[in-house]
């Protein structure tokens, strides 16, 4: 019987391999699942080059007074590292000219220069500052930087309809020092991985707020991106609206046009 | 001030046709000092107005940018105080490799907080603040070349301007005053000389550093006793010419800034040797409440004789600055800096409080307290300023 069995085995053992190997891709894990998830966002992304923009922040209180924003965004892909980007603010008028230029690293603390027109002063700042608010506005400093999958450990949640769009839900760990958060939910929709919705739990994993994508437009018949980014934090009751217009690709920009010798010319 | 007044016409026209834009601000400020003049002709508080437009634009995909900045302060107490100044009013082309600058410019050089060492292309605007960051616009013409070894701006400035002074109706003051109209200088052109300054500065990882050499009339002038035409005693300033080369450099290791600012002087009596090196360390999001607290302090040493006919006279030789920093980050970008400097030879301190928050979309308030305790100075004195801006 023993002896039997034993001759046998090996060829269990085949049978059983052979089942296996075309099921692969099934068994994988749900961090390898997420991974291949935030890979594909990452890979469909890639290739941009850079990128130019106007941002229109609508800040709302508990009270549901408004305060509004106005911010020229730019930025440039840099392969095999974080993108560089820069923010120029054109309201509230005293702020007028104030700048900030950001080199964004994967998992290194990234390197930030403000520039303060009243003085002429350009200022290293420290980036440690990842969870403080950006403008007074419920965008946190990382909420608005660079996502690439690096920054993160993922794990596949489940499959969700999301305002009619078959989507993944992945959880993602912030792997960078400093955030704020435990842990975020983001929704990717299946077709076009598109971010949907990003769910943001606090240091101590309390629901914090929820940030929604939605007016996404195709650009040069590849890259989308969402017109709108309605973020609410659910702990203060005050609420931010990010309207993205004027965006174009493949302006052209150089390493030039973010030094900073640029962020004192930037208007 | 007749060739600045062509050059700008000169300028504006050739913008006429391309639409740019206006911002600026206006503000009302007042002063009240808590202490007795030591002067009878000073009093006890003032009230200004300023007001600061600006004009810019750009053409050529940015390439190219005009930019026009006037200013005029009047004041209910000090003559002096009552003043105009072209701020900028100027042109850049930025090429690839290069960038070059030409007009009335303003630059800022070095990294510390208590006191601006390193920084000399522009002369002190002294009349509107005694904090020493209001400056006045310096002709230049500056080309930049811009290399992945780091930047290096050669400067050529044509025209000095005198530092300004209160007069003797002002506050924050010597005594007796300084009689600006009797200035005396060492080169022989005087105003009319042609400065020159050159600089390099580089990023390195967490290091961002700035080597510079000047040459040419002192931003700070030495002070000689002497009368004005009513026989009054006052101090005459003497601008000298002068060599100085600088180091400023910082490091950013996440929460830290270390910060290195030196100067070597000479052409005026014996060398100067000064330093300003500090510590800068931020609690940033506290308890998710979203408001950074900054914690500074700097020592700050100069080796220059206390005779002011010799050396320009400095408040801080051998003193410690410590201060704290809070930004609320909130809609009204509320923030405060509270600071002292304390001599470590004698009693003498110098507080310093400046705060300042938005109201609505276009208005700001600022506040400055300045106080100095066991000093000669008895200009201790709180400052509002409510600026509209647009």
């Amino acid at each position: 019987m023993k002896n039997t069995y034993k001759s046998r085995l090996p060829g269990i053992v085949f049978v059983i391999g052979a089942l296996l190997v075309p099921l692969a891709s099934q068994a994988e894990t749900a961090e390898e699942k997420g991974l291949a998830i935030a890979m594909e966002y990452d890979k469909r992304d890639s290739g941009f080059l850079d990128l130019t923009a106007k941002m229109t922040m609508t800040l709302r209180n508990r009270q549901g007074n408004e305060t509004t924003r106005f911010i020229k965004f730019k930025t440039l892909e840099v392969p095999g590292d974080g993108d560089k980007s820069m923010s120029i603010f054109n309201t509230p008028a005293d702020i007028k000219g104030t700048a900030m230029l950001t080199f964004s690293h994967k998992l290194d603390p990234d390197d930030q220069w403000l520039y303060l027109p009243a003085l002429k002063r350009v200022k290293r700042i420290s980036s440690k500052n990842k969870s403080g608010p950006f403008m007074g506005s419920e965008f946190a400093f990382e909420d608005l930087g660079s996502q690439e999958y690096e920054k993160y450990a993922h794990k596949y949640l489940r499959d969700e309809v999301i305002d009619g769009m078959d989507s993944f839900v992945v959880e993602r760990v912030p792997q960078y020092k400093y955030t704020g958060y435990t842990r975020q939910e983001v929704w990717f929709d299946k077709k076009e991985y598109r971010l949907i919705k990003i769910v943001f739990y606090d240091r101590k994993n309390s629901l914090l707020k929820t940030l929604t994508y939605s007016d996404y437009n195709k650009y040069i018949d590849q890259y989308w991106r969402a017109g709108k980014m309605y973020v609410e934090n659910h702990q203060t009751q005050k609420s931010t609206t990010l309207l993205w217009d004027d965006i174009v690709f493949k302006t052209g920009l150089s390493k030039r046009d973010f030094d900073k010798n640029s962020l004192k010319r930037a208007r | 001030m007749l060739k600045y007044t062509l050059l700008l016409l000169m300028l504006f026209f050739l913008n006429t046709a391309i639409a740019g834009e206006w911002s600026g601000y206006a503000s009302v400020e007042s002063r009240y000092f808590f202490k007795d003049p030591l002067d009878p002709r000073q009093s006890d508080s003032n009230i200004s107005v300023a007001f600061q437009p600006e004009y810019w634009n750009d053409w050529d995909n940015g390439r190219q940018s005009f930019t026009f900045i006037p200013f005029i302060r009047l004041d209910n107490q000090d003559p002096e105080r009552s003043h105009g100044d072209i701020r900028e009013l100027f042109w850049i082309k930025a090429a690839n490799t290069w960038e070059l600058r030409a007009g009335i410019g303003k630059v800022f050089w070095g990294v510390a907080e208590s006191k601006h060492l390193v920084d000399i292309i522009n002369q002190t605007d002294l009349v509107e603040n005694n904090d020493g960051e209001d400056k006045l616009g310096q002709p230049m013409l500056n080309f930049a070349s811009i290399r992945d070894w780091g930047t290096v701006d050669l400067f050529i400035l044509p025209g000095f301007r005198e530092r300004t002074f209160p007069g003797p109706e002002g506050r924050l003051r010597t005594i007796p005053n300084i009689d600006t109209s009797q200035a005396l200088y060492e080169s022989s052109s005087e105003e009319k000389h042609i400065d020159y300054a050159v600089r390099w500065s580089h990023t390195l990882g967490e290091w961002d550093i700035g080597l510079a050499h000047f040459y040419g009339t002192s931003r700070e002038p030495a002070l000689l006793p002497g009368t004005d035409s009513s026989g009054n005693p006052v101090f005459i300033p003497r601008y000298d010419l002068i060599n100085q080369t600088s180091i400023d450099i910082q490091a950013t290791l996440e929460s830290w800034l270390l910060k290195l600012e030196v100067i070597h002087r000479t052409g005026q009596g014996p060398d100067i040797n000064a330093t300003v090196a500090g510590i800068e360390y931020t609690f940033y999001d506290i308890y998710e409440s979203g408001t950074d607290l900054g914690i500074v302090s700097e020592y700050l040493y100069d080796d220059r004789v206390t005779n002011p006919s010799v050396h320009p006279p400095v408040i801080f030789q051998n003193d410690i600055m410590l201060g704290l920093r809070i930004a609320l980050n909130d809609t009204q970008s509320s923030e405060a800096l509270i600071g002292m400097i304390a001599d470590l030879d004698s009693d003498e301190v110098f507080y310093n409080i400046e705060a300042s928050r938005r109201l609505g979309e276009q208005w700001k308030l600022n506040l400055e307290y300045r106080a100095f305790r066991s000093s000669p100075i008895k200009d201790d004195h709180i400052l509002l300023d409510l600026a509209y801006h647009f």
